[in-house]
């Protein structure tokens, strides 16, 4: 197999897999902030730390991969956009280990309004690197 | 990128955890301590002492008093209870079965670990015979093992009391006897569910009849959520003829050691604060248990100051809060309590309390690590406390962690219990 059949065969859609986790147990833990703050039941805190770690640990995977394919790409067309997908992803694996230590605060503490707009922002940063990592990835082949 | 982004949040993670420390000026001792502003941080402050040895070294004694090893490689030695004739008997063992809950309680674990000793809890009470008061016990033997956690202990008319993590036994015992063979009769289950505060303190009432017993509360905050908090953090007082119990405080958090004050026959105790508000925040304190009293946890500290991690507040629960009779500082970890008796030491040490501090770890600046005297005009704190047995703290690293303390008026002898030496100190004048 050539460099790219592996690329395309194995490398990609495991990035792929990888890069799905982060997407949605960010997304979830935002869910999971906002059914705490409005039923202040701590199970759902809970939820969302362990969603958090989950999202930190898969998508700091993904991001080694990402960062790989953004310096092998780099020479080629279309490196701006993995560069806005490596910035985005990294930026949310950032703040989400901010929120992870916000969520390992006791009771309201765990979430309250910081957790909450970190949750968000993350959310919205790691949907940024989904949807980059993907657009268009038949041109760049 | 990440590496240089993953060195920045790391810095200003640290920043954010070394940016409050302690302000040496601020009183937190006494009836009315200074409390600062709360002050929470992204990364709680986790400053474990690590153990090291004595090295031949012994604690450190005020003038006038010299400091033994009473008994060494007990297996976690915790509270003590000296008999009517002068037996002394020691609860060793280690309780709690609180699984974690989040990542933070995985990791929070195996740091405090640190602070520990790898010694496996005893689960069992050692008896110690010093007849002749000249420090080295003549016997030392294994009363009772294959005990949950025992804790508080009690002796009164042919029954010893043991508060283990689980309930409250009584064995058919008397004083001389040197082990026991008969198995324990349960005078009433004690809340059990989780333990993330396990200890059961206890002490008899002055007239005989009845038990305190403290119950921690199953949390720091309520972070478990407040359901699993139903007779928690409270003090039981049990009548020891039929076993029925009434709730006599509440909002209590961690009442880990209760005594009688001599002269008015009023129950005391030493109460555990929460943590992670900060280095000088919540103190913990002594107390006066009063019939009735909410002592304000979880939703206030030091009487009516809210703690704003608890939802849904609780304004007219606060608005109740009963403020502590004296504080004795943040976070240092108040497990053991005892007043002199019948003249104490004399001079300074004649009437008052002796309480001993595990020692902090929610601080940058570590407190307790010490065994103080507070003491006592007419059944009341007077004057702040006093360091009375020190040096468990050397160079950054400790070397013990006082639990227990036992005042022995018939030897005139004070009684440490050390968990992680794993001894017991005898501190005696010197004669």
């Amino acid at each position: 197999m050539t460099r790219h059949g592996i690329t395309g065969a194995v490398i990609r859609p495991l990035h792929g897999i990888l890069l799905a986790f982060p997407i949605a147990l960010f997304t979830f833990a935002l869910f999971t902030d906002i059914a705490y703050l409005n039923t202040a039941e701590i199970q759902w805190t809970n939820f969302s730390a362990w969603l958090i770690t989950g999202a930190l640990v898969f998508g700091g995977v993904a991001g080694v991969f990402s960062i790989v394919d953004l310096v092998l790409s780099l020479r080629r067309e279309g490196s701006r956009r993995a560069i806005l997908h490596v910035f985005a992803l990294a930026l949310a694996w950032v703040l989400g280990l901010i929120n992870a230590f916000k969520h390992s605060q006791d009771a309201w503490s765990s979430v309250g309004a910081f957790g909450l707009i970190l949750s968000i922002l993350c959310t919205i940063l790691v949907m940024v690197a989904g949807w980059t990592a993907y657009a268009d990835r038949e041109i760049v082949r | 990128m990440i590496r240089h982004m993953l060195a920045a949040s790391a810095l200003a993670l640290t920043v954010a955890a070394c940016g409050n420390a302690s302000d040496p000026k601020l009183n937190q001792t006494g009836a009315n301590p200074d409390l600062p502003r709360i002050n929470e941080t992204l990364v709680p402050a986790m400053k474990i002492s690590p153990p090291t040895g004595w090295n031949g070294e012994t604690p450190t004694v005020p003038q006038g008093f010299t400091v033994t090893a009473f008994a060494t490689d007990l297996k976690i030695p915790r509270q003590m209870l000296v008999l009517p004739n002068g037996d002394v008997l020691v609860a060793e063992g280690r309780g709690g079965n609180a699984p974690p809950m989040r990542p933070k309680d995985v990791i929070a674990g195996v740091i405090k670990k640190q602070g520990n000793t790898k010694i496996k809890g005893g689960n069992r009470i050692t008896l110690l015979r010093d007849a002749d008061n000249d420090g080295v016990p003549e016997l030392r033997t294994v009363l009772v093992e294959n005990l949950d956690a025992p804790y508080g202990m009690a002796y009164i008319d042919g029954s010893l009391y043991v508060a283990e993590q689980g309930a409250l036994v009584r064995f058919a015992f008397q004083p001389g006897q040197t082990g026991i063979a008969t198995s324990p009769e349960t005078v009433t289950a004690l809340p059990s569910r989780l333990n993330h505060h396990w200890t059961k303190s206890m002490a008899l009432s002055a007239d005989g009849t009845k038990l305190y017993v403290g119950i921690g509360s199953n949390s720091n905050i309520g972070e478990r959520g407040l359901a699993v908090e139903e007779e928690r953090a409270v003090v039981w007082e049990i009548d020891r003829a039929t076993g029925a119990r009434r709730t006599i405080a509440t909002g209590i958090r961690n009442p880990t050691a209760l005594a009688i004050e001599p002269t008015t026959g009023l129950v005391w105790s030493v109460v555990n604060e929460r943590d992670e508000l900060g280095p000088q925040l919540a103190p913990d304190y002594l107390t006066q248990v009063r019939d009735g009293a909410f002592y304000g946890w979880p939703y206030s500290y030091w009487g009516q100051n809210v703690d704003p991690r608890v939802m849904p507040q609780k304004p007219e629960m606060v608005a109740s809060a009963t403020r502590p009779d004296y504080a004795l500082g943040s976070h240092v970890a108040a497990l053991g309590l005892d007043f002199a008796r019948d003249g104490g030491f004399g001079g300074a040490f004649s009437s008052g309390a002796f309480i001993g501090m595990h020692g902090s770890w929610n601080r940058q600046d570590p407190s307790g690590y010490k065994v103080v005297w507070t003491p006592f005009t007419s059944g009341r704190p007077a004057g702040p406390p006093i360091d009375f047995v020190t040096g468990f703290l050397k160079d950054g690293k400790a070397r013990g962690r006082p639990v227990g303390v036992a005042f022995d008026p018939a030897k005139r002898v004070l009684l440490v219990a050390d968990d992680l030496t794993n001894a017991v100190w005898r501190i005696a004048p010197a004669s």
